[in-house]
């Protein structure tokens, strides 16, 4: 690791005025060091965030989400479990438990990808070091994405909580290095890699996340979260699949469905969720709207099996869904 | 020219070479610190107080210093395991104000005020913690490489109340792997502490 000066603040103001451009802030540091270990981050300065926001609270509106609010905290919550128990699902199906008491909310939305050229340094990553190439490409690309992707990079987003996220609309509360306030919503937040791979998000330069907002919504009765991997449990998704369903007498009202493993951001099967709204909830309509999101796909030389695997996993949940 | 002047002559001669000598090192010294300080940037260290096995610690710790390496390198607590140092293994499972935490993730300087508990501070005296009996009656190890990471999370398991079942056990202890394969002594002593 490189030598940095640290700092610890207690405010999100007193965070925005100390960081320099060329520090970073440290939530959890799951993520940063494990970086900052490998040389793949260098910043100078550190500036501890842990004791900002870190309160889970009701709103008319929805809930909102502090920052700092650790990933094991969030499976643990009433109110999380009671209206929104995608996120919970989501969360246990990532990482391992040290992990997740360490991991805070805010941090797993920064969290960088797993693309194995991305970390090691002796090959070329566009996204590690902008203009170098992407390795991956026609490389060892079996967990690269199947959506979204472009020539200069195929990497995926790894988070498991960011699938539930987007699926349940959220929105990202942000204060800004002019300590204006910023509200994003969560589909927005993380970018495709176009020809800028390098940048993961739309967060401004310097700015903190202080919050995640989530709506009222009625998808905690059917709901469920699948993750495909190469063991059951401790391992980045090859595919998941958060799925939720609105249901009345057995009819769609409302769907939603999301995807980690298969793109550079948390991705959303809109097309399918059109579909299966009005529609039955029968195993027909389930493979249908599984058909219409695997069409969307563009797989890689290494992971065409994600399609197939994409197509029953969405099944699979929303199947799961019925009986959850 | 007598004597005198001679040896004073030489002497300033002598005495400015010694200073130029002295010169040219000293740049080049200057020089070198420059380039060092470029490539490499002097160290920071930060005081920090917390506790550690019920004993108060002061350190002053390096800020790249994390919890492991202070434990392994400064206070000789060597129980606590270094498998992977990337968060990868949970050989370096600690508890953290009574959380399971990787110490190889944490930053010494984020501690303050936090009270820590390694393997070596599990035990009554010479009376071992009844996790600790557990992993020996159950056969919960083979190496032992991991054993401190697993116990500490298997306490963690225990405590939290995930053990309502194998697959829950087993789901709850995935971050601690185990190379020796130990895994069905491990699952075994945690059901005997949880009953
Ligand atoms: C072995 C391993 C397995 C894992 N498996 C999974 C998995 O299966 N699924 C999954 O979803 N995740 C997984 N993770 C990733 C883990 O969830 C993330 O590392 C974690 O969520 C990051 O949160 P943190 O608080 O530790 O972030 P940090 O490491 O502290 O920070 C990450 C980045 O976010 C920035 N940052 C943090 N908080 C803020 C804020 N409030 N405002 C602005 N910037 C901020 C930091 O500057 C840094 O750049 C795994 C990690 C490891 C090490
Ligand atoms: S040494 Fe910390 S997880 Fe492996
Ligand atoms: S006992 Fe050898 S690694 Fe677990």
């Amino acid at each position: 690791m490189r030598p940095f000066n640290f700092t610890k603040v207690t405010t999100v103001k007193d965070g925005i005025t100390k960081k320099e451009d060329t520090g970073q802030y440290i939530a959890g540091g799951t993520n940063l060091l494990d970086l900052m270990k490998k040389h793949i981050a260098q910043p100078e300065m550190l500036v501890d965030i842990t004791t900002i926001s870190s309160s889970i609270k009701p709103l008319k509106t929805g809930v909102q989400i502090g920052a700092m609010v650790r990933n094991s905290t969030l499976t643990l919550d009433n109110e999380i479990l009671t209206k929104y128990p995608l996120i919970a699902k989501a969360i246990l199906a990532g990482a391992s438990p040290q992990i997740r008491n360490m991991a805070s909310t805010g941090g797993n939305l920064l969290q960088r990808t797993r693309c194995v050229y991305f970390y090691d340094v002796d090959m070329p990553c566009n996204k590690r070091e902008p203009g170098s190439g992407c390795s991956a490409l026609h490389g060892n690309n079996r967990m690269s994405a199947i959506v979204g992707w472009s020539e200069d990079c195929v990497a995926v987003h790894p988070s498991d909580l960011c699938i539930a996220l987007v699926a349940l609309d959220a929105s990202v509360k942000v204060v800004e290095k002019n300590q204006k306030e910023r509200i994003i919503p969560f589909k927005d937040f993380h970018r495709l890699p176009g020809n800028t791979p390098h940048q993961d998000n739309n967060l401004p330069a310097n700015a903190i996340i202080t919050a995640i907002e989530v709506p009222v919504n009625p998808f905690n009765k059917h709901y469920a979260y699948l993750k495909l991997r190469d063991r059951d449990s401790y391992a980045f998704a090859l595919v998941s699949v958060a799925a939720a369903l609105h249901l009345e007498n057995n009819r769609i009202v409302d769907a939603r469905l999301a995807s980690g493993g298969v793109a550079h951001k948390p991705w959303r099967w809109s097309d399918a969720e059109n579909f299966l709204k009005g529609k039955e909830a029968n195993t027909a309509n389930f493979q249908e709207a599984a058909r219409i999101a695997a069409e969307q796909t563009k797989p890689l030389e290494g992971n065409a099996f994600k399609v197939p695997m994409l197509k029953g996993a969405i099944e699979v949940a929303l199947q799961n869904c019925l009986t959850a | 020219m007598n004597e005198q002047t001679l040896s004073r002559r030489f002497f300033l001669k002598v005495s400015g070479a010694f200073v130029a000598l002295a010169a040219v090192p000293s740049t080049v010294h200057a020089f070198y610190q420059d380039v060092k300080s470029f490539l490499v940037p002097p160290k920071e260290t930060l005081p920090t107080t917390l506790t550690i096995n019920k004993q108060p610690y002061k350190v002053t710790a390096d800020t790249r210093s994390t919890l492991l390496d202070l434990l392994r390198e400064e206070l000789q607590l060597t129980g606590t395991k270094k498998g992977c140092d990337h968060g990868q293994c949970g050989a370096c499972t600690v508890h953290v104000d009574g959380q399971r935490v990787l110490s190889c993730l944490t930053l010494t300087a984020m501690l303050p005020g936090k009270t820590v508990t390694t393997i070596e501070g599990l035990a009554d005296g010479e009376k071992l913690h009844p996790m600790q009996q557990a992993f020996i009656e159950c056969d919960g190890f083979q190496c032992g490489y991991c054993t401190p990471g697993q116990i500490m999370s298997a306490v963690a398991c225990v405590n939290e109340g995930h053990t309502k079942s194998v697959a829950e056990i087993k789901e709850f202890m995935s971050g601690n792997l185990c190379r020796c394969g130990a895994y069905n002594g491990i699952v075994e002593a945690i059901q005997k502490v949880a009953k």
